[in-house]
């Protein structure tokens, strides 16, 4: 104990100066500003634009997670958080939208690997049939608003967009219902059978999807569903990009489009923090201890009296309801939706975020869905636009004397995007089994420990003088 | 007295191999009773069938009134009857705390509502758990030890905290699997101490499986033999000490010499 401490405090000296919080603020601002000011004057135009933004963009996107793990107070970490999401990004939006859509689409992903992590990293129940309840909600609305020939629009039974927020909690209702029906029979099954059954389940509902155009038309086939309602725009909110327009001397010339897109944005944000406290509540629960204890042991876990079928029925409802309320805004968003968006490989992508982050840790898991949706939908394509750019100008890359143009469009980098997921899960499974950020629930409380911070969350066992008595069951001697 | 635990005739079968053979035992309550046997002679299985992991083929197990056949494990838990295992299965990657706190799931109010909103009621059952389950650990000799991560423990500490969760369902029985293997003698010394405890300060009738001949001489009450998936004896650790068909059990698959010094050895 004490040689540990010597050496804990010989090391904390070297990084002291590091971790003071005023030279991590400041370094953290420092970044944050750069990072803004280069994005700020990147211009669509130049020849380099893909490759900048690519190393740029990241970086923004992925500072909440060294903000949070810098050593600076929880209040300043929060302002740069706040700062970051409802300032610095919409601001940026503003400029080029394609980064709000960015965004929301990070949403997106990072709400449905927090619902999977759910089911897999809390209660360790593989489900590769996760994809399914995303399109249950998405459908939901979709079915209810599309302007395509359903029985919902000959009947008259389409609502106007202004539905929307009730359907949120539709798309929660019935994701969830679909979850425990199909949970019922399937969780009795173990492991593997598990996996096999809910990927069967998946493909099931994107076929039933497929073919409900017929004899009576809900989703219109694999033509989808199209002119899908969306949220009516709060005049706040167009005002205010109007104000904002003329407050910086921007020269926006999409207002109406912007609006709307940043109308998605607030709302992406809203849920995810809404799923966020959700799944930290659930976590730290009799209930999250009780699916730990399932995914770790489920004979001691039922013998220790957790009803297994009822708690994994409970997990696989919440993760199931989480993807409908994010397939509600999926849909609305892209006012477009067919069975296509639906598919295996989306579920397997989604899992590839709670394994990349790392099971069972919420930052973890919102880490996985940044960095695996911004590989997906930023790097490879901006690599791939890129290549285009330079093919169009017959670059020429000097030493080698390399045309660009040579380079085959068989080999654009958005064409691999499976070969390098696999290749990074691999790796991953390889150097980091337990992912980029491992269950940080406990080692923050080791951390804690160590630096003897006591907060309340630990000082119970502190109170070594409480008698023992309390520990005895009153009625103990009627037995 | 009405025995707290009341078996008859329990058959399980695996196959071809009756693992447990029409075995009848009753246990009074407020009573630290043994079970032994050679290798392989049922006696785990007979906890498996008790608490709802196995399906008897045959028989009745009826505790503190209610029959215990077709409950499932969780079941047979909130029911009052809580175990150990033989080989330790605790959760692992938690921490001994949260270890015992899963041990009271049973007792607790889970509720999604209360979870997500954080009700007062739910903030003081919490409270409540933590410290139920801290004040379990300092009774088993664990005070400090919460935050560990159950793993890193020391096995006879590992044992002390499955007796911890077990008890953490406020049991009226609880079953021990094999409770000293692998402990060293001051260890088990230790440990018969606690099972003692167990019974007189927390009132909690205790059944264990001991290969140990000093502890199921210095501490049981009761003894059950079981040999072949059949109980061959039963009676007081005088009465089985002398028992021939114990002793042609035990001498029959072990070393000569190993029953005497060990009935002995009652010094505890
Ligand atoms: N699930 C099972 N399937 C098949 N056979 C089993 C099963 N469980 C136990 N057995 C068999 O039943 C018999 C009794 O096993 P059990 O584990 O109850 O013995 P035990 O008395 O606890 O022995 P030990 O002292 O070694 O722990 C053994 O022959 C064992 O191989
Ligand atoms: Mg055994």
């Amino acid at each position: 104990m004490a040689v540990k401490s010597v050496q804990q405090s010989s090391r904390a000296t070297v990084r002291a100066a590091l971790k003071r919080p005023a030279v991590a603020g400041g370094l953290l601002v420092a970044y944050i500003l750069v990072a803004v000011l280069i994005l700020n004057s990147l211009d669509r135009s130049n020849l380099w634009f893909p490759f900048y933004s690519t190393l740029t963009f990241p970086a923004l996107v992925l500072s909440p997670f060294i903000i949070l793990a810098a050593p600076v107070r929880g209040w300043f970490k929060g302002a740069l958080i706040v700062a970051l999401l409802f300032l610095i990004i919409p601001y940026l939006g503003m400029r080029d939208s394609s980064y709000l859509e960015l965004v929301i689409q990070i949403c997106i992903f990072a709400g449905l690997a927090l619902g999977l992590n759910i089911v897999v990293g809390f209660a360790g129940l593989l489900d590769l049939g996760y994809i399914a309840f995303f399109a249950v909600g998405a459908y939901t609305w979709a079915m209810f608003t599309s302007g395509a020939s359903t029985v919902f629009n000959i009947n008259g039974w389409l609502v106007s967009g202004s539905a929307f927020y009730l359907f949120i909690f539709l798309g929660i209702f019935v994701a969830a219902i679909v979850g425990i029906l199909l949970g019922l029979p399937v969780l009795r099954l173990r492991g593997d059978y598990l996996a096999i059954v809910t990927l069967g389940f998946g493909e099931m509902i994107r076929v039933i999807a497929n073919n409900l155009d017929q004899p009576i038309n809900f989703t219109n086939g694999s033509q989808g569903l199209f002119g899908v309602g969306r949220p009516p725009v709060p005049f706040f909110l167009r005002d205010g990009v109007l104000t904002v327009e003329s407050a910086l001397g921007l020269s926006i010339t999409n207002v109406d489009p912007l609006s709307q897109q940043l109308l998605f944005y607030f709302i992406a944000i809203a849920i995810i923090g809404i799923i966020i406290v959700v799944a930290r509540r659930l976590d730290n629960s009799p209930i999250g201890r009780a699916w730990t204890a399932i995914r770790e042991d489920e004979v001691a876990a039922i013998a220790m009296g957790v009803p297994l079928v009822r708690m994994k029925l409970l997990a696989f409802a919440t993760g199931a309801s989480f993807a409908g309320a994010i397939g509600v805004i999926y849909a609305a968003k892209q006012t477009f939706v067919s069975p296509e968006s639906f598919s295996l490989i989306q579920s397997i992508s989604i899992l590839a975020m709670v394994i990349v982050g790392g099971m069972g840790g919420i930052r973890g898991t919102l880490l996985g869905a940044v960095i695996v949706t911004m590989l997906n939908l930023l790097v490879l394509k901006n690599l791939s636009l890129q290549i285009n750019a330079l093919r169009n100008v017959d670059f020429v890359i000097p030493i080698i004397n390399y045309h660009i143009r040579d380079w085959p469009t068989q080999l654009e980098p958005a064409k691999y995007e499976r070969l390098i997921f696999g290749l990074l899960l691999i790796v991953m499974m390889i150097f980091r089994p337990a992912g980029l950020l491992p269950e940080p629930r406990r080692r923050m409380e080791l951390q804690e420990k160590d630096e003897e911070i006591v907060d309340e969350e630990i000082s119970p066992e502190a109170g070594d003088e409480q008698p023992v008595v309390s520990a005895v069951r009153p009625d103990a001697e009627q037995a | 007295m009405a025995p707290l635990l009341d078996v008859r005739n329990l058959t399980k079968k695996f196959g071809g191999l009756t693992a447990v053979n029409n075995v009848t035992i009753g246990i009074e309550p407020q009573s630290i009773s043994a079970i032994i046997g050679p290798n392989g002679a049922g006696k785990t299985t007979l906890f498996n069938l008790l608490t709802g992991i196995y399906k008897p083929d045959t028989g009745t197990m009826v505790f503190d009134g209610h029959s215990l056949v077709g409950l499932r494990p969780d079941q047979v838990n909130a029911a009052g009857m809580s175990r150990t295992f033989q080989s330790i299965r605790l959760f692992h990657g938690m921490t001994v705390l949260e270890n015992v706190m899963v041990g009271m799931h049973s007792r607790l109010n889970i509720s999604l509502f209360n979870t997500l909103t954080r009700t007062a009621g739910f903030n003081r059952q919490e409270v409540h758990v933590k410290q139920k389950a801290s004040d379990l650990l300092r009774f088993v000799g664990l005070a400090g030890k919460g935050d560990e991560v159950s793993r890193n423990l020391p096995y006879g500490d590992q044992r002390r905290v499955e007796i911890a969760r077990a008890l953490a369902s406020d049991p009226k029985l609880i079953l021990l699997d094999e409770p000293t293997a692998g402990m060293n003698p001051q260890e088990t010394v230790d440990a018969m101490a606690l099972f003692r405890r167990v019974r007189d300060e927390l009132g909690v009738t205790v059944v264990l499986i001991e290969h140990d001949m000093r502890v199921v001489m210095g501490i049981s009450e009761h003894i059950s033999v079981l040999d072949y998936g059949q109980k061959i004896a039963e009676g007081t650790p005088d009465e089985i000490r002398s028992n021939p068909r114990v002793i042609e059990a035990y001498l029959g698959r072990r070393a000569a010499g190993v029953v005497e010094p060990e009935t002995s050895a009652e010094v505890n």
